[in-house]
């Protein structure tokens, strides 16, 4: 599967060699080589002012380090600001980071030539959150889905029809109706599908989704997520999947990292996280969450965290999280965490950043919740 | 409509009867609100839910004269007992923003970002309420106070680029509370900001409400928020209400197979990773060319032909509980349709697939898609 990038010609056969292997979850996942290794990603920007005169640095990702192995999905969550969309550019090296490794299939991405670059992010692609925006407007969806092929293989042009018609099929969209249509003529989540089309074409072995369902209607969203699962399932995409809201996240992930200020505060095993997460932030932001118990039709009200989110412009010295952290003490204010194992057992790593990490099941201190309005009131 | 008790409690401030909007578009008329029923009291907050394009947001400007001009707004809206339908532009601006209010989804959409904050805190508040500037700007500290922005003497002298998107919001909610409205009207207020941002805004208008006895109406496409907030819940599809309940009686109760869908859907934080969303296939119908009968048969798995013949009035009900359907689900899962009543729905009237799964439900969703198309 190595040589795949390099071989365009094995783009056009390689699907069924794909399908037939085997489920890679659990255990065996394990013992494989990973997939994407991220090692101390460091990304920072320089805020100017007039003339050009620097005058701060944001600090947009500090250290950021995960793997990611076949077939599995990561999801990345957190708040607006915390660096979970840079984490993704720096992933596909739109922008090369300041430090800190990329490797993919064992090989490092920074510092690559352009070549080089090009193939692999042919194994590599992206769907973002707004459909209409990242298809041009003047094109056909045909048009659309075939131009990657165009650009990373030398497949016919009747090749590539055939090959468009097959992945608008996957997508669930009629090639007989939809080939000919222009992105106006199509719905969101539609158009969305087509932008999945676009990123599955090359047979990429990582999509990395940015929001990719969150300006899709409910049932809509629905459909894209349960296309995300099948496409896993039956040619074993992983997934980079980024969105603020935990409940989704949650429904596609293996495992989850949470994102603050630039930072991993947590990352492990879906389960582990939203049944016993260690960091205060993690189980700050599930308490923020408006429940609805949709078997009992029960309501829990979220319990608010105090405070704005702190600048990445200025972030504070220590853990990042202190100036929120009902739990903080002197010693967060002096010595920044390191992510460290807190081994539960889980065969996935499961890391926290914290000096005081909450035990499982343990609770934030001084947060009563407030019954909902309907069950106040009536 | 004998609507429950404890909305008859204290008398409703808001009145809407027999609503409708139409908007006439080359020549095409697209029936946005079809009929719309609901009444509101003080300290009261409704939630309405649905897909976009159900007439949730139309619904709610219309109440306030928000609408272009090719919509046409009939049927009654009564606050206090004065009829908005028909009121004179002139007669409006005394009505908008002074007892009708309204938040936007996007804070920074709705600033103006060349005036400082405080400026546009106190023309809100001069505009309604003539007053020397010195005494506005004192009134924009409280309004700021009351938001709970922190030290409001400096944010007064700010520019809406220099606040994050919760104080835009809290700056807006600001704007909007100026002249003391009796109802605000949120619409998506907090879809564009962070979980933990939004639990602080829900909280800062839940108190608010307490002080002030305003009367909220939420759009929002999230049911757990809806779930949590309101006291009553108002369903909408392709223009029409088609559920509307207390909501502890209507989560608990789910009647209408819309309403069971859209919960199917939501991914909740109990669910195990990788297991499949139930979903139904098709798309709400053209406003401008409804069919006959309940305007979600063609997408019901429990649609049988009474439902594509005769629409589903919204009368069948308990105290707390309205829903516009023939085949209620009465609180079971949606996949529970096979019962003796309930026939097979026909292969015209399109697709019914519970998921997308195989090729051959795929074809069937395709194939309704093709049909729509062909309309």
């Amino acid at each position: 599967m190595t040589g795949k990038a390099a071989n365009p010609d094995a783009v056009n056969s390689g699907s069924a060699e794909d399908a037939k292997e085997p489920d890679t979850h659990g255990e065996m996942a394990r013992e494989r080589e990973p997939l994407l290794v991220v090692k101390d990603l460091v990304q920072e920007y320089s805020t100017r002012g007039p003339g050009g005169v620097k005058t701060g640095t944001v600090h947009a990702l500090s250290g950021v380090s995960f793997e990611l192995y076949p077939g599995e999905t990561l999801g990345i969550v957190g708040e607006t600001g915390s660096g979970k969309s840079t984490l993704a550019r720096a992933v596909i090296q739109v922008e090369e980071p300041v430090s800190g490794t990329v490797e993919f299939r064992g090989k490092q991405m920074n510092g690559m030539s352009r070549k080089d670059l090009r193939a692999v992010r042919a194994e590599m692609q992206m769907v973002y959150q707004d459909p209409f925006g990242s298809l041009n407007p003047r094109w056909k969806v045909s048009d659309v889905i075939s131009e990657p092929m165009l650009g990373h293989t030398d497949m016919s042009k009747q090749q590539r029809q055939e090959r468009v018609e097959k992945l608008l099929e996957i997508v669930g969209l009629d090639p007989s109706i939809y080939c000919n249509r222009r992105p106006i003529e199509l719905s969101g989540g539609q158009a969305q599908r087509v932008a999945i089309a676009r990123a599955v074409a090359l047979e990429p072995a990582l999509i990395i989704c940015d929001e990719a369902i969150s300006s899709l209607d409910v049932l809509i969203q629905a459909q894209v997520l349960n296309l995300f699962e099948e496409l896993r399932q039956e040619i074993g995409l992983a997934y980079l999947f980024i969105a603020h809201d935990l409940a989704t996240v949650k429904q596609i992930s293996d495992s989850v990292a949470v994102m603050h200020l630039g930072q991993l505060a947590e990352i492990g095993p879906a389960e582990a996280i939203y049944d016993a997460p260690r960091h205060p932030y993690t189980r700050a932001l599930l308490d923020s969450i408006p429940i609805l118990d949709v078997e009992t039709g029960e309501a829990k009200r979220p319990v608010p965290l105090k405070g704005d989110p702190p600048s990445p412009l200025d972030p504070p010295s220590g853990c990042r999280f202190r100036t929120r952290c009902p739990l903080a003490e002197d010693i967060c204010a002096e010595v920044e965490p390191i992510p460290t194992e807190v081994g539960d057992g889980s065969s996935r790593p499961h890391k926290v950043a914290c000096h005081f990490p909450l035990e499982p099941g343990q609770m934030l201190p001084n947060r009563p919740a407030r019954p909902a309005a309907a069950a106040a009131t009536v | 409509m004998g609507q429950n008790q404890s909305r008859l409690e204290n008398a409703p401030i808001l009145t809407v009867e027999n609503l409708r909007v139409v908007f006439s578009k080359h020549g095409r008329e697209v029936q946005a609100v079809n009929g719309l029923n609901y009444q509101l009291s003080s300290g009261r907050t409704l939630a309405i839910i649905g897909e976009s394009g159900s007439g949730k947001s139309v619904g709610v400007r219309s109440l306030m004269g928000l609408l272009p001009p090719s919509a046409k707004v009939t049927g009654s809206v009564r606050l206090n007992g004065r009829e908005l339908v028909g009121l004179s532009e002139k007669a409006l601006m005394s009505v908008r923003g002074k007892e009708i209010a309204m938040i936007f989804q996007d804070p920074a959409a709705s600033l103006n970002p060349t005036m400082n904050v405080g400026s546009q805190i106190m023309e809100a508040i001069r505009l309604h309420n003539p007053m020397k500037k010195r005494e506005a700007e004192v009134k924009a500290i409280e309004l700021l106070k009351l938001v709970r922005l922190p030290s409001p003497e400096t944010r007064i002298r700010q520019y809406p680029h220099q606040l994050s998107g919760g104080m835009r919001q809290r700056i807006v909610i600001a704007i909007a509370l100026a002249s003391d409205p009796k109802v605000l009207i949120a619409d998506e207020a907090t879809t564009a900001l962070d979980v933990t941002t939004q639990a602080q805004i829900m909280e800062l208008l839940v108190d608010i409400q307490e002080r002030l006895g305003t009367a909220v109406i939420m759009i929002s496409h999230d049911i757990g928020l809806a779930a949590n907030y309101a006291h009553d819940v108002m369903v909408m599809y392709a223009g029409k209400v088609v559920e509307h309940a207390n909501t502890k009686s209507l989560f608990s109760n789910v009647q209408m197979p819309y309403t069971k869908a859209l919960l199917g859907a939501v991914p909740q934080l109990t669910t195990i990773p990788h297991s499949r969303l139930t979903v139904i296939g098709g798309h709400p119908p053209d406003l401008s060319n409804l069919p006959t009968g309940c305007p979600f048969a063609p997408r019901c798995p429990r649609a049988t032909n009474v439902c594509t013949a005769e629409e589903p009035p919204l009368e069948r009900q308990n105290d707390q509980h309205s829903y516009a359907c023939w085949h209620p689900v009465g609180g079971q899962p949606l996949e529970a349709a096979g019962t003796a009543d309930v026939l097979k729905v026909d292969a015209q009237d399109g697709a019914c697939s519970e998921s997308s799964t195989s090729t051959q439900e795929r074809a069937v969703f395709a194939s309704s898609l093709d049909e729509r198309a062909k309309r």
